[in-house]
């Protein structure tokens, strides 16, 4: 029993990640109604940002602030520049787009800095805060910042105006529009925000997978799979269903048999199994698309 | 004569390649009520569209003096257009308040409340309902909570796209009762679009009448009620 219950808080460490990541999908989803397939490399990318800051000389949560804040304008800019001019063009357009810049970030990456591990810091060091070394310090600030961040998105989305904004012009576009609302800047505000949530979980992962270009690309498939076991149009169901995914991986792993190899074929069949059963997630709504 | 408050001048619209409105030309005065007539199909909603940058179009529309044809549509909405679409718009699962706050939201944050009190004023049922949902709310409240996001706004004009669809009778006539009032007393000029052509011309200054997508006869409001063909087609006696 008190195993299980480690598992579980094991879980929900990595699944403060994939939360994270599930929580940046939904919200370019909802600007733009497609899975972001370069979402975890924008991640990846921003976290060599956080490295670079860091060789430079700069302290920990400094680079950590100004990461986050050069992704919100490299996520404005992706948008403005490259998906404001294709709004309109059909879905494998956007796909095409996607996979481009997949390996575009993905390469420069690697041509910037090099293809080789890099050790990530931890501002929480690594020693054990729970029995039986389930869940480390580095674990437990994983856990923290995420839920900060979360109930700072939550507040923001629910009490600003701006918030409203967002809200409204990701529900529906056009009376958005009449009511003043500037839509396509809202879009790219999700776009920032969104690229500035997957840097925080990308400077929060690299410590426990090691910074590399293609660090975020299982993570991404685990994100996927929170969103879409949460729904696509539910930014906190999402997020339950990014811990979802991390509780029960760990959970599975923990099983005899199964063994850590099938982790990843569990997140995968888990969205097959709520896609069949639930097509729009756990608490996502009916979408219907728009004309 | 001023100069109108909005202006069209040989306005054409279309969608993809079909041409749907053809040298389409009126003015609005400040103050007034204008209304649009015409059959379903007719281009009565695509005009409301084109006047706020909804659909492409060529031509000219002029607003308080300003060239807006061809501007996005949030900024013709910031200049005091406020359009009341097909179909309501609301927000479905937005409240109440969260749809009226919307309807405010370029405008400055201390005013809302005071503004949201306005619009209790005239429609004391979004106030009971104020913390619903606004897709729980029935079809004449959700007009209701179409018009007073529109107030919100505090607008030069209104465009109306046919309040009357869908309502009871007697729901029908309060609501333009409350239009007048809005017009009188908060200075709002209307363009109104109705299918309902006796309650339009009634509470209309001045009216245009569309058939596919051309106006084929306008004037004031009196004269038209008085039409023969007018009271054959569209009033029915
Ligand atoms: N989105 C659209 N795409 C193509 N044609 C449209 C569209 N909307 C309306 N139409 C056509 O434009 C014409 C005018 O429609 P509309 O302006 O809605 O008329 P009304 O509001 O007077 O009933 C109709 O023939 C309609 O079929
Ligand atoms: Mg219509």
């Amino acid at each position: 029993m008190e195993q299980v219950v480690q598992q579980i808080v094991g879980g929900l460490a990595t699944g403060a990640i994939y939360a994270c990541i599930a929580l940046s999908i939904v919200m370019i989803y909802q600007a733009i109604d497609h899975l972001n397939f370069a979402q975890g490399e924008m991640a990846m990318f921003s976290t060599y940002i956080a490295w670079q800051l860091m060789h430079w000389g700069m302290p920990y949560w400094g680079a950590f602030f100004l990461t986050i804040a050069i992704s919100f304008v490299l996520g404005y800019a992706i948008e403005r520049i490259v998906f404001k001019p294709v709004h309109n063009a059909p879905v494998l357009s956007h796909i095409v787009i996607f996979i481009a810049l997949f390996v575009i970030i993905n390469s420069m990456a690697g041509f910037i800095w090099e293809f080789t591990i890099k050790p990530f810091p931890t501002p929480f060091g690594t020693k054990p805060v729970l029995g039986g070394g389930i869940l480390s310090a580095h674990g437990a600030g994983m856990i923290a910042v995420t839920g900060i961040m979360l109930v700072m998105l939550y507040a923001f989305f629910r009490y600003t105006r701006v918030g409203l904004a967002m809200r409204a012009a990701s529900a529906n576009p056009d009376s958005a529009r009449l009511v003043g609302i500037r839509v396509g800047f809202m879009n790219a505000l999700g776009w920032g925000m969104a690229a500035a949530i997957g840097a925080v979980a990308g400077i929060m992962i690299a410590p426990v997978v090691f910074l590399e270009p293609n660090m975020m690309v299982t993570i991404l498939l685990y994100g996927f799979a929170g969103a879409v076991v949460g729904g696509l149009t539910s930014p906190g169901g999402a997020v339950f269903g990014g811990f979802a995914v991390g509780v029960i991986e760990n959970l599975a792993s923990f099983v005899p048999q199964f063994g850590a190899e099938m982790k990843l074929t569990i997140a995968l069949a888990l969205i097959i199994l709520v896609l069949t059963l639930k097509p729009n997630g756990l608490f996502g709504r009916k979408i219907v698309s728009r004309v | 004569m001023s100069t109108p408050l909005l202006s069209a001048k040989n306005l054409r619209a279309f969608y993809g390649p079909t041409q749907i409105l053809y040298d389409i030309d009126f003015d609005m005065h400040a103050g007034g009520i204008t209304t649009l007539l015409g059959a379903n199909g007719a281009g009565k909603t695509t005009t409301l569209r084109a006047l706020s940058g909804m659909v492409k179009t060529a031509g000219e529309i002029r607003f308080d003096g300003k060239l807006i044809s061809n501007k996005e549509t949030a900024d013709i909405v910031r200049l005091g257009v406020a359009h009341v679409p097909e179909g309501r718009g609301t927000f479905v699962r937005q409240t109440v308040e969260e749809n009226l706050q919307l309807g405010g939201i370029t405008q400055p944050a201390g005013q809302i409340a005071a503004d949201i009190d306005l619009v209790f004023t005239y429609f004391p049922r979004l106030k009971e309902r104020f913390r619903q949902q606004a897709g729980t709310l029935s079809g004449g409240e959700q007009q209701m909570l179409a018009i007073g996001r529109a107030l919100m706004l505090r607008p030069k004009v209104m465009l109306l796209d046919e309040p009357s669809f869908g309502l009871a009778p007697l729901i029908v006539q309060e609501m333009f009762g409350i239009l007048r009032r809005l017009n009188q007393k908060e200075k709002v000029s209307m363009f109104l679009v109705e299918q309902n052509a006796s309650l339009a011309l009634e509470l209309a200054d001045h009216a245009y009448l569309l058939e596919t997508g051309r106006v084929v006869m306008s004037g004031p409001a009196k004269e038209l009620s008085q039409d023969e063909n007018i009271r054959r087609a569209y009033l029915g006696y």
